[in-house]
């Protein structure tokens, strides 16, 4: 019994102000190894009288729950300080940069197709293409521009053949007579694409993007042209309150034709689309002519409709603040690293347009 | 088209204002292009005094003037006129002032070493009159307001209103055209304009004749002389109504021509009636004809363009412009006036040959209204009798053609059809009438009358668009979209195209949009065996085909960025490549160039120069993403010319080898040479869209079941010794060709070649996972599977294990 006691304090007393970890797994295995100390007192429960053996396995187990815990909890202690120790000894500067990583960029005009796409999916339009060379019938004549039409002078028109047959289309409009051409009414589509006119100035580059857009069906009037074209403007600059106007123009194919303008103000330089009272005219419009429909076999007297014809990169230059077009195709990596997009930025339906 | 409200009030009777005036006009149709104010600038001409006159030290004709300009300011100027005296009120113009006869603009100049603040001005150097000699002398009056500004409103000039006009209107050419326009829209009244004709006994004596022949340009050509004239200047309130619309007068005859031609849209033409050869024949050229026109340029006819000429030979190109054999001049005493119409297509056909542009060309390839013959002649030849005396014979008219007026029978239901609003009937009466055209009820619908001046209008449909034009657009009333779907909006296609647009973006590529056209000696580096597209008309030779090949553009701009001091860059652009010059003939590709280094200065990670396996990654992974299975791609060595030939592959979606889904490498050597590149790497991809599989499964059908196994799996390593020109690919392929359900995971994990390895071959290692659903493998069945892969890869690619 007092064995046991002595045993005890001899080993707390031992363990008291150890912390070194080789010290403290050295006392651990003179108690609890295989010939421990306390290993062997547990050899000796079966040679003690059975009245004592009780007690003295009780007491025993005590002493080894005691001892057992304060090392236990010597060792964590020791071992925490290791680690602590370790880890100090690992510390770095965090504030050094992360490994590079690199992320592209969607040009702005691409993202303002995708954005315009997007508006006009949401009342039904669906988007076709048609291909950058062209034949003269599709992009002059079957579109009501007769052969003496200003319009067809090599001024403005990039050919590609002396008779002048093939030719880069100078509008998205032929889209309209190849999507008619191909279907039956009712038609609803927008046709995003590259355009080219041999202009070039500080407003004019000779290629250049446009949505075009038809709507062809039973009973379309101009009402219906003006509800679409103010639906998308309020959306597509994601205002409120934006004052429209339409007011008469020309082109061959439509018939009345309108130009519509937009509200807008200066401010600090910079162009406020709104409630300004400066107006910016950012597309042409109208009925479409009965001689285009026509053309493409399409009973005038039945079906109507309206199209439009909208210049993006002008668009994308408001929206965003964009001052020279010419910089949409100089390739500059400030710059298309400056206006671009993040992909992840997709526009849509459900998410808006802006992130 | 330039106008002055002053001019259009010659033909409107209207309370309104200039601010309505612009409105109205643009609602109309007649957009405002620009107004110039002319008054902004003039307030800075101030009345001043001169209080000293001393005599420049270095001009005898030269005086330096101190003058008094309020505010108690005095200035110093140097003014040559003899009236320039001290106490004289007169007025200075400030430095930065315009001066408006010479639209030059004052500075502080010194003259002949004598500085001067400004000038002193003359009435002809403010365009008040062609006085010149002298100083304005203003009365000691005006003594009161020195300082102030010496036009007061009232006495500025009508602004100066640019008018884009719509190529269908040529009647809006003319003042008149416009004030009915605006007359008709509830802008006032036109004034109606019958004009009395003037009576003579005196015969036309010059011979007229137009020849019938086959394309023959004029229809009609009208004629009167005009004898005993003295062409002088033009009387003050002509001149001054041209140069309100900024037009430069010339001389009476001239002026007077010019004048009805901006009036009513009439284009004359006087000739000095003594130099005419006998008689006039309006005919068409012949060949080689020659004869210098107004603008001192000779011009070579070619056959069959529209002349007028006399017995000697050509005098001028009808309806474009004269010769100077015939034109007037100050002592010309003779005048024949032309007044004739001539066919649109005709006029534009000989301009575009000899690229000519006159403002009378303008007009008549727009169409004149042919019934305006007699009272251009009319109008202008009083005026010339007016200003230059003279007797007028009478109007001589040939035609080989009449004229008529046309008809439309229009229902009147229609406008509203269109339009989406409602006019009456009588409110559309009355504007068609005021717009000159004649109506007759005619049972349901109306029967009109179109006016002569009014080309544009054919068909119900523009009497439309006349009505809603001039009752307003705002009429119209907005009707708001269903938002209502039937077809998708995107097809497979362009969804595959957005998708592989956003995927390599994401991979760090910035996207670019570049011309569709290039520089031919560019686009030759990259068009491998592709034909040459030629534009016939090009903006520049930089830009002289179309492209073959995204490439050439994007190298062009890589150059670009790297001058810009950029080292490490990667773009790509989405876009068409030609094949050929007709429609179709194009194909979509994804295009990326990367240049530089990865890594560059970092304290991590070691720099290394971009490589063939980047563009590998980008290319693969993209059409990963896109849905393609990685496990059937085919990739081998054949690639264009412009690719580095040993470093460079083609991808096929799967070993049938249908259609090339892309290519990608390093860019040859010899073009970065060629174009004078210089970069440390330049690697890049093409992925040719339209060859891609679309899918005709949805994201649903294209999940299969969820399956895998839960026994034992075992890796193994095989290391095979081969000849060097066996390609990897062929490796992997027979080990997977043992076993694809218990192989997976075939994995290269190094290539060495060098020493311990006979020449010409190289070391190869694979590991492999070997895996059953079925059991868990015990050493006998892996036994044999190694066994059949190192039989495979030996029998297959010629390879030896390496024991």
């Amino acid at each position: 019994m007092s064995d046991l006691k002595k045993l005890k304090d001899e080993f707390l007393s031992k363990l008291r102000g150890k912390s070194n970890l080789s010290e403290i797994n050295q006392i651990k295995s003179e108690l609890f190894g295989k010939n421990g100390l306390i290993s062997t007192q547990f050899k000796k429960i079966g040679t003690i009288a059975e009245s004592e053996k009780k007690k003295f396995a009780s007491d025993l187990n005590i002493i080894k729950d005691e001892l057992q815990s304060l090392i236990n909890s010597k060792i964590n202690e020791a071992e925490n300080t290791e680690i602590n120790k370790k880890l100090e000894q690992e510390r770095i500067d965090i504030t050094l940069p992360e490994r590079s990583f690199v992320r592209g960029k969607i040009h702005p005009v691409s993202q303002t197709i995708d954005e315009i796409s997007s508006i006009f999916s949401e009342i039904g339009f669906s988007v076709e293409e048609g291909p950058d060379v062209e034949n003269e019938y599709n992009n002059f004549t079957a579109l009501n521009t007769p052969e003496n039409h200003p319009a067809r002078d090599m001024h403005d028109t990039f050919y590609l053949d002396e008779k002048k047959q093939n030719l880069l289309r100078t509008h998205t409009s032929p889209v309209q007579i190849r999507t008619m051409i191909k279907d039956k009414p009712p038609f609803k589509i927008i046709a995003p694409g590259r355009t080219y006119r041999s202009d070039s100035d500080q407003t004019h580059a000779p290629m250049f993007h446009q949505v075009e857009g038809l709507h062809i069906d039973k009973d379309i009037n101009m009402g219906h042209l003006k509800g679409c074209l103010n639906y998308f403007i309020k959306e597509f600059f994601e205002v409120d309150k934006i004052k429209m106007r339409f007011r008469p123009s020309h082109f061959p194919f439509t018939e009345p034709s309108a130009e519509v303008d937009i509200g807008y103000e200066m401010k600090d330089g910079k162009i406020i689309v709104g409630e300004g009272d400066q107006w910016l005219e950012i597309l042409g419009c109208g009925m479409v002519h009965p001689n285009v429909l026509k053309n493409v076999n399409v009973d005038a007297a039945k079906y109507q409709g309206y199209a439009f014809g909208i210049g993006i990169d002008r668009l994308a230059m408001l929206k965003y603040g964009i001052n020279d077009l010419r910089a949409f195709f100089d390739c500059d990596y400030r710059w298309l690293s400056h206006f671009g997009f993040d992909p992840l930025d997709v526009p849509s339906n459900y998410r808006g347009l802006s992130r | 088209m330039k106008i002055t409200f002053d001019w259009l009030k010659d033909h409107l009777k209207t309370n309104l204002k200039e601010k309505d005036l612009l409105e109205h006009l643009t609602n109309i149709g007649l957009e405002v292009e620009s107004v110039e104010s002319l008054s902004a600038d003039v307030e800075l001409f101030k009345i001043a005094k001169i209080i000293k006159v001393e005599k420049h030290p270095n001009a005898d004709r030269l005086k330096i003037c101190d003058v008094n300009i309020g505010n108690k300011d005095v200035k110093k100027v140097v003014c040559g006129a003899d009236n320039a005296r001290q106490g004289l009120i007169t007025v200075y113009a400030p430095p930065n002032a315009t001066i408006p006869k010479t639209e030059t603009k004052l500075t502080v100049a010194k003259i002949r070493g004598v500085t001067s603040y400004g000038m002193l001005c003359s009435e002809s150097e403010l365009n008040l009159s062609d006085e010149s000699e002298g100083i304005i002398e203003l009365s000691s009056k005006l003594e009161k307001k020195i300082g102030e500004s010496y036009f007061s409103k009232s006495k500025l000039k009508s602004n100066l209103i640019d008018l884009s006009i719509t190529p269908n209107r040529p009647d809006c050419l003319g003042i008149r055209g416009i004030a009915r326009d605006l007359s008709a829209s509830g802008f006032g009244k036109l004034i109606d304009q019958k004009e009395k004709k003037f009576n003579s006994k005196i015969k036309q004596t010059l011979k007229v004749k137009i020849t019938k022949e086959k394309g023959q340009g004029c229809s009609v050509f009208g004629s009167c002389l005009i004898t005993n004239v003295k062409n002088t200047e033009s009387p003050k309130w002509l001149k001054n109504k041209l140069i309100s619309v900024g037009q430069k007068p010339i001389s009476a005859i001239v002026d007077i021509t010019n004048y009805v031609m901006l009036d009513i849209n009439r284009p004359l033409h006087a000739y000095d009636a003594d130099k005419i050869e006998k008689r006039i024949i309006v005919r068409n050229s012949k060949s080689g004809e020659e004869f210098t026109a107004l603008d001192n340029k000779k011009y070579k006819l070619e056959k069959g363009m529209c002349v007028i000429s006399d017995n000697k030979g050509v005098l001028g190109l009808g309806g474009i412009i004269g010769g100077i054999r015939s034109s007037t001049e100050f002592d010309t005493k003779n005048i024949l006036l032309e007044s004739a119409y001539f066919d649109p297509r005709s006029i534009r056909n000989t301009a575009k040959k000899l690229n000519l542009d006159t403002d009378a060309k303008f007009r008549f390839e727009r169409g004149i209204d042919p019934l305006s013959i007699e009272q251009g002649l009319n109008k202008a030849a009083k005026l010339i009798k007016e200003i230059c005396g003279g007797e007028i014979s009478k109007i001589d008219i040939q035609k080989i053609e009449t004229f008529k007026l046309k008809n439309i029978s229009f229902k009147p239901d229609l406008f509203e059809k269109i339009s989406g609003f409602k006019i009456s009937l009588q409110e559309m009466v009355k504007i068609l009438e005021d717009l000159g055209f004649k109506c007759k009820n005619e049972k349901k619908n109306l029967r009109l009358t179109i006016p002569s001046w009014r080309p544009d209008i054919l068909q119900e449909i523009d009497i439309v668009e006349e009505l809603a034009r001039i009752s307003g657009y705002n009429k119209i009333k907005i009707i708001d979209p269903i938002k209502k779907r039937k077809k998708p909006t995107l097809n497979k296609s362009q969804r595959l195209f957005h998708f592989l647009q956003r995927s390599v973006a994401s991979k760090g590529y910035l996207e670019a949009i570049t011309w569709s056209f290039t520089d031919s000696s560019y686009n030759n580096h990259f068009k491998d065996s592709k034909k040459e597209i030629k534009i016939v008309n090009p903006i520049s030779s930089e830009l002289d085909v179309l492209r073959n090949s995204i490439f050439s553009n994007l190298v062009m701009y890589i150059n670009k960025n790297l001058d810009r001091g950029f080292k490490d860059l990667s773009i790509f652009e989405i876009g068409p490549i030609f094949t050929g010059s007709n429609p179709g003939d194009q194909n979509t590709v994804v295009c990326g160039l990367s240049a530089g280094k990865k890594s560059r200065l970092s304290w991590i990670e070691k720099e290394r120069n971009v490589d063939v396996f980047d563009v590998k990654r980008d290319v693969i992974q993209t059409l990963i993403e896109a849905g393609y299975n990685s496990d059937q791609f085919f990739i081998d060595n054949k690639t264009p010319n412009y690719y580095h030939p040993g470093k460079s592959g083609r991808i096929f979606l799967n070993r049938g080898k249908d259609q090339i889904a892309a290519y990608f490498g390093e860019i040859h050597p010899n073009i970065l040479k060629k174009i004078d590149l210089k970069t440390d790497a330049l690697v890049g991809f093409e992925i040719f869209i339209d060859n891609l599989k679309l899918s005709n499964k949805t994201l649903n059908d294209q999940k299969t079941k969820f399956s895998f196994s839960d026994y034992q799996k075992s890796e193994r390593d095989f290391a095979f010794v081969v000849n060097k020109d066996v390609n990897a690919q062929d490796l992997i392929n027979a080990v997977s060709s043992v076993d694809q359900d218990l192989l997976s995971n075939i994995k290269i994990f190094d290539v060495y070649e060098g020493d311990n390895i006979p020449e010409n071959q190289k070391s190869i290692a694979i590991s492999v996972t070997i895996q059953s659903s079925e059991k868990t493998l015990n050493e006998t069945d892996l036994e044999k599977i190694n066994n059949s892969i190192i039989q495979s890869v030996e029998n297959k690619t010629g390879a030896k294990i390496r024991s």
